[in-house]
């Protein structure tokens, strides 16, 4: 191979399948260069290479408990306002009807006010979250696995514009929804996701009743069938995996109970799933024509086993799985590949990961899609060499860019397609980004170094001349961060 | 009980995680030279506004006469009476009491509502609804190109609008519905500060050399920010609650389609319809959203000046939500649902409806509103009568095979 050819490959080791570069003298690119896919599945050896801990991150439970504890507290507050505001008038009211008091109670001075706890922890809990990813996307070599979780957390979305309660379990969703399982069986995942106090809120399963259940009758309240309609049409078989409206009102039922315990604590523990069975609906259900016996919890546990292993869903996976990594329009004989390795393998994502390194055509499709908003902010601060201690740069650029972190618009998630993301004003935000990293970089920048660490031999002819002939070092490092080589992948 | 009523209630200020980018046709028609509109001097503008998520069309515009419409949506159901009263529009239908700016149009005859309306999908997918209702096709699954892109290749090629080909369009992604052969830019209201015009130029020419594809996004791009600089002196960011959400990219589409050399189409999308969960009735969640809204459609008007008399909006949405209130007090995934008109080309002051009813019986599936207005009809006729495009290619290309599906006839003035 020539060293423009094995540069090739190292740009599609690093691009494709990782986050980029690292700057500073890393080696990355002559690593990758020298072994492209040993580079690339190095990091498939351990399923713990996925999880993400840290002092900083706490458990959905610890952190729902936690805010139901400032809910009782503001509304404690609020009530004791409330009565003094209540004594205050009563007293007013006496005053007036009878004669004045020669020492008139000063309704002010009665006890000093507590002031309302806010709820600005709820923002600093989900950005101690985004930094811990942030920083970690900056620690692998190749960095294929966080490629996996941004494409397993994107698949099985949750939006923390929901409300208080999935801003602050956002990154703990994915840390034990996503990355126990990104390694592991599709069929884990989906029951961690479908369990998850973050999904169960965000798709409005924590408040569906079944309508013939005790909770049911007696207050009145029913089905809703968010949660169900996502996770055929969305999480497993896909929007044309052959189900009817009939089916999504039967997962709707059968899922009926699954649902979030309450400050009370009288399901569980508080901040933790749980199966409430005066909240399910009684009786056998029926779904893509087999019948689920009343089992309790284990009647929803039977059907999203059923609906991981459906045939709709490795061709629905896979078809995602190569959009993702290679194409938008993607090679149908890489689709029937990877269909048929996560069907025969019972849905191991370490097998469907690793048949897409070993497949050729993943190595030889030319590199036609542009970065997501998170992997270019992501592989220009690797290439800068900057691990951030603050995440709110990232978290705006990403906003600017129309890819907040963990809140995409519907639980579809963010686009996967140039359509969506090589566009005009998407392009325009991107140069104005590089701009504002090259400007605070200024002479410390190496354009020439970084091209090199980015691309080698790689690099186009006309992409070093632009570099060459740049009038500054901060232009040309722009210039570095918006080339083809940097954008394409 | 749970206390899952804190975790749920939405964060008002976040709704709207996109607010609305604008999207337009980047040529500016030159109907001045020979166009069929040279005639009568019109330079007609057209908006489109996508609500994305399924808008409630009962609770919007609610069939208060309807003898089914107060069990069916019960505490939530509108009202003529009590502390918000719904806006009376006729003797039958009656306006969400938070969108007074519409019924102020409505009796200036300068809106009008389309109601028991949806595209030809009849299944219940938010994506594929979408698909259907932006690429203007029967089937989801043709996502290449939208009915408002495919409609604007028809008409004359005009003058490429920004004509320095430079500037600044910060936002995410083009709607499909704009999607497609005639070239299209975009704009949203932006919070960076312009790199230099000269990295500019030199990323366009590196991109020319080496990366078609990009080089055509940005150097689109580029254009808008320019005329939008000039009528607006820059935009702030959409931020604030909801309502600020929308008006101020409306009020940015307004800006730059009143100029002179700006484009004359636009589309903008907002999300956050999708009512699951508390609904509200005449307060609550849907109200705020119809309240921004309302205020969009009020921007458009005080922006366009003297244009307002040669524009046309169009409000429309994926599908409907079930007529009946869900087990969470709010709505599911439904069928027919309604479609706001104004502008001051419209013929408007009317509900265009061929009720189908509320009965049980009367229902979709016995769930949903039926559809008995085809949403394509409306939009036909729309393009026939605002823009003139001929029947056999909006029959053909815009609207493929919809040669059943008749140009609503009258809308225009």
């Amino acid at each position: 191979m020539t060293a423009g050819i094995k540069a090739q490959m190292a740009l599609v080791a690093l691009n494709r399948f990782g986050l980029g570069a690292r700057g500073a003298n890393s080696g990355d690119l002559a690593n990758a260069a020298a072994d492209p896919r040993g580079f690339v599945k190095a990091e498939l050896a351990s399923p713990r290479t996925a999880l993400l801990e840290g002092p900083n991150l706490r458990s959905s439970e610890d952190l729902l408990a936690e805010m139901y504890g400032v809910q009782r507290q503001r509304r404690e507050a609020l009530a004791q306002a409330r009565e003094m505001a209540n004594q205050a008038t009563a007293s007013d009211a006496q005053q007036k009807t009878t004669s004045p008091s020669p020492v008139s109670p000063d309704p002010a001075s009665a006890a000093p006010q507590r002031p309302l706890p806010n709820f600005n922890f709820v923002q600093d809990r989900f950005r101690s979250d985004a930094l811990a990813r942030i920083q970690r996307a900056h620690a692998p070599a190749c960095g294929f696995v966080e490629r996996l979780v941004g494409f397993w957390s994107n698949h099985f979305c949750i939006s923390a514009v929901k409300g208080p309660g999935v801003r602050i379990t956002a990154g703990a969703f994915e840390r034990e929804a996503i990355r126990p399982h990104v390694l592991g069986s599709f069929a884990d995942m989906v029951k961690a996701v479908e369990q998850h106090p973050a999904m169960l809120a965000y798709l409005d399963n924590a408040v569906s009743v079944g309508p013939n259940s005790r909770a049911g009758q007696t207050r009145k309240r029913g089905l809703n069938e968010n949660l169900a309609r996502e996770t055929l049409e969305l999480h497993t078989l896909g929007v044309d995996g052959g189900y009817t409206q009939a089916d999504v009102t039967s997962l709707a039922r059968i899922l009926t109970g699954w649902t979030i315990v309450g400050p009370p604590g009288r399901l569980g523990r508080p901040g933790t799933f749980a199966f409430n069975p005066n909240a399910h609906e009684p009786g056998p259900q029926v779904l893509l024509g087999r019948a689920y016996a009343d089992e309790g919890v284990v009647q929803g546990e039977k059907a999203l086993n059923d609906l991981a292993r459906h045939p709709s869903a490795a061709r629905f996976i896979a078809t995602k799985f190569a959009r993702h990594f290679v194409a938008d329009e993607p090679p149908p004989a890489l689709v029937a590949r990877l269909t048929k390795v996560f069907r025969d393998s019972d849905g191991d994502l370490k097998a469907l990961s690793l048949a897409l390194v070993d497949d050729d055509t993943a190595w030889s499709a030319p590199l036609t899609k542009i970065r997501s908003p998170y992997d270019y902010i992501i592989a220009a601060s690797r290439l800068i060499a900057r691990v951030p201690d603050q995440p709110q740069r990232y978290l705006g650029s990403l906003s600017l860019m129309g890819a907040p972190l963990w809140q995409p618009p519907g639980p579809n998630g963010f686009a996967d397609t140039n359509a969506a993301w090589a566009t005009p004003n998407g392009m325009k935000t991107r140069l104005d980004i590089a701009g504002q990293i090259a400007k605070r970089l200024g002479n410390l920048a190496d354009p020439e170094e970084a091209l090199d660490a980015v691309a080698g031999e790689a690099a186009s002819a006309q992409t070093r001349q632009a570099i060459g002939r740049a009038a500054s070092r901060e232009q040309a490092m722009a210039l570095v961060l918006m080339s083809p080589e940097f954008q394409r992948r | 009980m749970p206390d899952i009523a804190a975790l749920h209630a939405p964060s008002r200020r976040q709704l709207l995680v996109t607010g609305g980018a604008l999207f337009a046709w980047s040529y500016l028609p030159r109907f001045a030279h020979g166009s069929t509109f040279a005639a009568d001097g019109r330079d007609p503008r057209l908006v489109v506004m996508v609500l994305r998520g399924a808008l409630d069309g009962l609770a919007a515009v609610a069939p208060v006469s309807d003898p089914a419409y107060q069990a069916l949506h019960g505490q939530q159901a509108l009202s003529l009476t009590g502390d918000k009263p719904a806006l009376p529009l006729d003797n039958f239908f009656a306006l969400h009491p938070a969108m007074p700016n519409f019924a102020r149009l409505y009796r200036s005859r300068h809106a009008a509502v389309v109601h028991a309306t949806a595209t030809a999908y009849r299944e219940r997918s938010h994506f594929d609804g979408q698909d259907v209702l932006e690429s203007g096709y029967k089937m989801p699954g043709k996502t290449q190109s939208g009915w408002l892109n495919r409609a604007l290749e028809q008409l004359p090629k005009g003058e490429r609008i920004a004509v320095k080909g430079k500037g600044l369009a910060v936002g995410a992604s083009t709607p499909l519905i704009l999607r497609g052969g005639a070239p299209v830019t975009g704009w949203a209201p932006s919070a960076l500060p312009a790199v230099q015009d000269d990295l500019e130029q030199r990323l366009l020419d590196l991109y020319r050399h080496s990366d078609s594809g990009l080089a055509n996004a940005l150097e689109q791009g580029l254009g808008l920010e320019k005329v939008m600089q000039r009528e607006a002196g820059g935009m702030r960011p959409a931020g604030g609650n909801i309502i600020q959400a929308m008006r101020v990219p409306a009020r940015g589409a307004a800006k730059l389609i009143a100029a002179d050399d700006g484009p004359r189409f636009a589309a903008l999308a907002f999300d956050g319809w999708d009512t699951h969960v508390n609904e509200g009735g005449a307060t609550g969640r849907l109200a705020l959203l119809l309240a921004g809204l309302d205020g969009a459609i009020e921007e458009f008007e005080k922006g366009l000046g003297d244009s307002w008399k040669s524009t046309v909006i169009a409000v429309v949405t994926e599908f409907g939500r079930t007529a009946r209130i869900n087990g969470t007090a709010g709505t599911d995934h439904g069928t027919g649902t309604v479609a706001f008109l104004a502008g001051g080309a419209l013929n408007g002051g009317r509900v265009i409806a061929d009720w189908p009813g509320l009965r049980d019986a009367d229902l979709y599936e016995g769930r949903d509103l039926k559809a008995t207005t085809d949403l394509r009809g409306v939009m036909k006729g729309l393009l026939a009568d605002h823009l003139g495009v001929g029947a056999n290619v909006l029959s053909e290309r815009v609207f493929p095979e919809s040669q059943d599906v008749e140009p609503m006839q009258g809308l225009i003035v």
